[in-house]
Formats: C-alpha cells, structure tokens, sequence
C-alpha cells in the first residue's frame, strides 16, 4: 500500500477495516502531523464505547486476564478492541512487546483487535498517543476497548483518567507489595481482581483486600456509591471471568444511574487537554532544541537564568509563534 | 510525505508452528530492540494466518520469521500469500533459521525478501532490517 492521506484512511476505519485502524493507530503513536485532521474527526464520531483500563504490578497476570476477558466478550457477542502497553527501552528507545503472547487464541476473529504500544518515555502507565488510539477504536465501532498498561508500581495512576472503569489486577504472594501500593494504585480500582487464585495463598491477599476497603465504607457519607467488588480468577482453572465482566457492566450501570458518568467525562477530558498540551509542548522542544530554544538552553545551562523564568519565555515564545 | 524522524521501524519476529528453538529469535528480537525498534514478539507455536492478521494489527513494517523446523517451504509462502490476500505485501518478510541454500533461492522467488543463516553476527541483521524498509520508503 503506497502513502494514503490520513482523511482518506476516515471511511475504512468507520467501516471497520483492520488496515486502515491500523495505520492511524501508527500515525497517532508516531506524532505525525498528517494525521490531526483524521485523528480529530474520528475523536467527533467516538464516545460510544466503554474504555476499560486494567493496570496491575508487573506479573500480576494483566495480559492473560485481558485475553480471556476478550474472549468471554466474544461469547457475548461484543466485540473488544485491546491497546496493551509494554515499555521502551530508556537506552535505545526500542521495545519488545510481549503482550500478544497472551493473546493467540484471539486470532482470526475479526471482533476482536489487539495493538501492541509502548510507551517511549511516557510516565504514567499509558503511552504516548495511547488516547488517540482509543478515539480510533472507540470510532470504528468496538463495544469494548481495553487498555492494558505497563506493569506499573505504586503511583502510575493515569489509566484512571482514562477510562470508564479501572480494573486492579492483585496477585498472590506480593504480600509485601501489596502494602507498599496501598496508598496508590489500589485506590483507583473500580474493580479489584485477584488473580492465580488456583494458589493456597490467595484468600490472604483477598481478606487484605477486603480489609482495605472496609475501611474505605465505614468513612462513607451516606451518598450512594460505588463499593469496588474482588473478583478472584484462575487462568489455570478458567475461572472467575465472567464474573470479572460482570463487575464492570455493574460498574458503567452505577456510572449511568449516579450521574457519576459525567464527573468522569470531566475528568478524562482535563486530562486529556493538558496532555495534548504536554505532546504539543514537547514536540516544539523536541524540534526547536537546536534552533530557537538553543540560547535559553545556553542561558539556563549557565544559570544566568533559573528554569522557571526560562519555561514562562518559553512558553511566551511559543505563544507568540501563533500556535495554538 | 516524507517520513518523520519519529517513526520507529515496527517489528513482529515469530515462531511459527511445531518448533520450540526460540532461544535464537530471542536474541534477534533483543538485538532489533537494542537498535531502537519496536519488536512484537508472538509467543510459539503459531500460525501463519495468526501471524498475517498480527502483522496487519500491528501494521508492522516487517515480519522476521524465526523457524529451525524444517517446514519454512510451507511456512513462508503461506504468510506471503496471506499478506497479498490482505492486500498488506507492503509488510516484507523475512527469516532465519536452518534453511538449505536451495530453498533460500526458491523462497525469494516466493516472495521473501530476505533470509539470514546461521552464524549471520546480530549487526547484519539490524542493517539489513533499516536497508529494506528504507528501499521500500514511506507508507
């Protein structure tokens, strides 16, 4: 396939065509100017599907647990785009991506579509051009889209402002980790799931987790709320899924009948300004490093200048230069 | 339009079918990773269908098929085919492994872009890699 404009590439993602979803999902991650236009239509034709974002310690089991949600949605007939995120290297800025180890028994489906990224230095658990990613999946028509995010550690939180509902993937003895990310990434979940509940030491992490959020409940303040419920699964023993899909389509009907949807329609939408403003900071960095910003590189470099001041004239110049 | 410095080179390197040696497309998946790609790793004992439609998913620029079998005269022409059928034969495939210098000439003939044998050092690979994407351009 020779170059195709990005607008061009609008009508076959609408329709639902690998090829075209595919080399958008490329363009968004790579930045490309080209595709602003395509990428901002198909953000107008999205807002239908329900983003679900599954973040968990590395080896809780995110992957597998992904694909057999995947597959247990097949079987109810949905279909399910997946975006899983692996790192970058911080030396080369390559990656392996692994994700679709997990994820062969998915193939040939044409309900089901999985993209590996990485995160090319993106802190947070998400990867750059991960959002647009989930406008392009989300616009040609998948009922589910998951993100699946690195394997994170106690603060990579940005999956919660993402998606629509947050599943926490616990696994069995990471006792010792689970109390050092009791103040972060647990608290985010919409749905907690314990995974390998095949082992005899599950039931500990789940009373834990349990414990944890009790005394979540005996703070509440009488509004009615959403209580996240822990769903032990076995990938060994096919176990729990179902219930783990439950969960969430019990979450979105909670979001729906609170009114809760549109506070986190609000705040995916804050933070999703102030990361494009982030990418589009970043881009001009990254192109004018050598060029215009060189002498307030030179300056601070010095210190005849202090960062702050020289990020205010930096964003002054940008400003200036008529964008945005 | 011509391509951005960003864009990385993206990778799937595969072990197709009843072949468990993947000790070496390990260490070619870390070598392209080390040369800054993008590398999808597929996991064993998939097919060649399964690796056309990942390749598609991915939009990969390249597929590297790791296969010490014996089966590369059924393995590759089916993802060659597969690909043409998607209309993707934009993706180049490529392999390496324990191929017969005969077979590495009907292979080409095939469609296969270009197969690396044994005892090929790990910088040959990541070249050959950045040549045939450069050669086909930007897409």
């Amino acid at each position: 396939m020779a170059y195709v404009p990005s607008l061009e590439l609008v009508p076959g993602v609408l329709r639902r065509e690998p090829r075209p979803i595919a080399r958008l999902l490329t363009r968004a991650e790579n930045g490309t100017a080209e595709a602003r236009a395509a990428l901002d239509a198909l953000f107008a034709k999205a807002g239908r599907a329900h983003v679900v974002g599954i973040t968990g310690v590395p080896g809780s089991g995110k992957s597998t647990l992904v694909a057999r949600l995947a597959a247990q949605l097949r079987a109810r007939d949905r279909t399910v785009a997946i975006v899983a995120i692996d790192p970058s290297s911080p030396f080369s800025g390559g990656s392996i991506l692994g994700d679709r180890i997990r994820m062969g028994d998915l193939g040939g489906d044409p309900g089901v579509f999985v993209r590996s990224m990485a995160t090319r230095g993106s802190l947070g658990g998400l990867a750059r051009g991960t959002l647009e990613a989930v406008d392009v999946l989300d616009a040609a028509g998948y009922d589910i889209v998951i993100i699946e995010t690195v394997g994170v550690g106690q603060d990579e939180v940005d999956v919660a402002r993402a998606a629509h509902t947050t599943v926490v993937v616990s696994a069995p003895g990471l006792g010792d980790d689970v109390q050092a990310i009791k103040a972060g990434v647990l608290e985010i979940a919409d749905v907690h799931v314990v995974s390998k509940c095949d082992r005899a030491d599950a039931n500990r992490t789940i009373a834990e987790l349990k414990n944890m959020l009790a005394m979540g409940l005996s703070m509440a303040d009488g509004k009615e709320r959403w209580h996240p419920p822990v769903v032990p699964t076995s990938a060994l023993k096919a176990e729990g899924v179902d219930a783990v899909i439950d969960a969430i389509d019990d979450h979105r009907a909670a979001l729906e009948r609170t009114g809760e949807i549109v506070a986190r329609q609000a705040t995916i939408a804050q933070r999703r300004l102030l990361r494009a403003s982030e990418d589009i900071l970043r881009d001009r960095f990254e192109r004018e490093r050598h060029g215009a910003i060189a002498g307030l590189l030179e300056e601070l470099a010095a210190r005849r200048t202090s960062p702050h001041s020289a990020a205010v004239r930096l964003l002054e110049a940008i400003r200036l230069g008529g964008n945005p | 339009m011509e391509a951005q410095a960003a864009d990385r080179i993206r990778v799937i390197v595969a072990k197709v079918g009843l072949d468990g040696h993947d000790r070496g497309v390990k260490v070619v998946a870390r070598t392209l990773r080390d040369a800054g790609m993008d590398v999808i790793y597929t996991g064993l004992h998939r097919t060649p269908e399964e690796i056309v439609e990942a390749a598609v998913q991915e939009d990969v620029d390249v597929i590297g098929v790791s296969i010490l079998s014996g089966a590369h005269m059924t393995v590759f022409p089916k993802i060659v085919a597969g690909l043409r059928q998607r209309g993707a034969d934009d993706i180049l495939v490529v392999g390496g492994g324990v191929i017969p210098d005969d077979d590495v000439v009907k292979l080409k003939e095939a469609g296969v872009k270009e197969l690396m044998l044994q005892d090929t050092p790990p910088d040959a690979i990541v070249a050959m890699i950045r040549r045939i994407v450069a050669e086909r351009g930007p897409r």
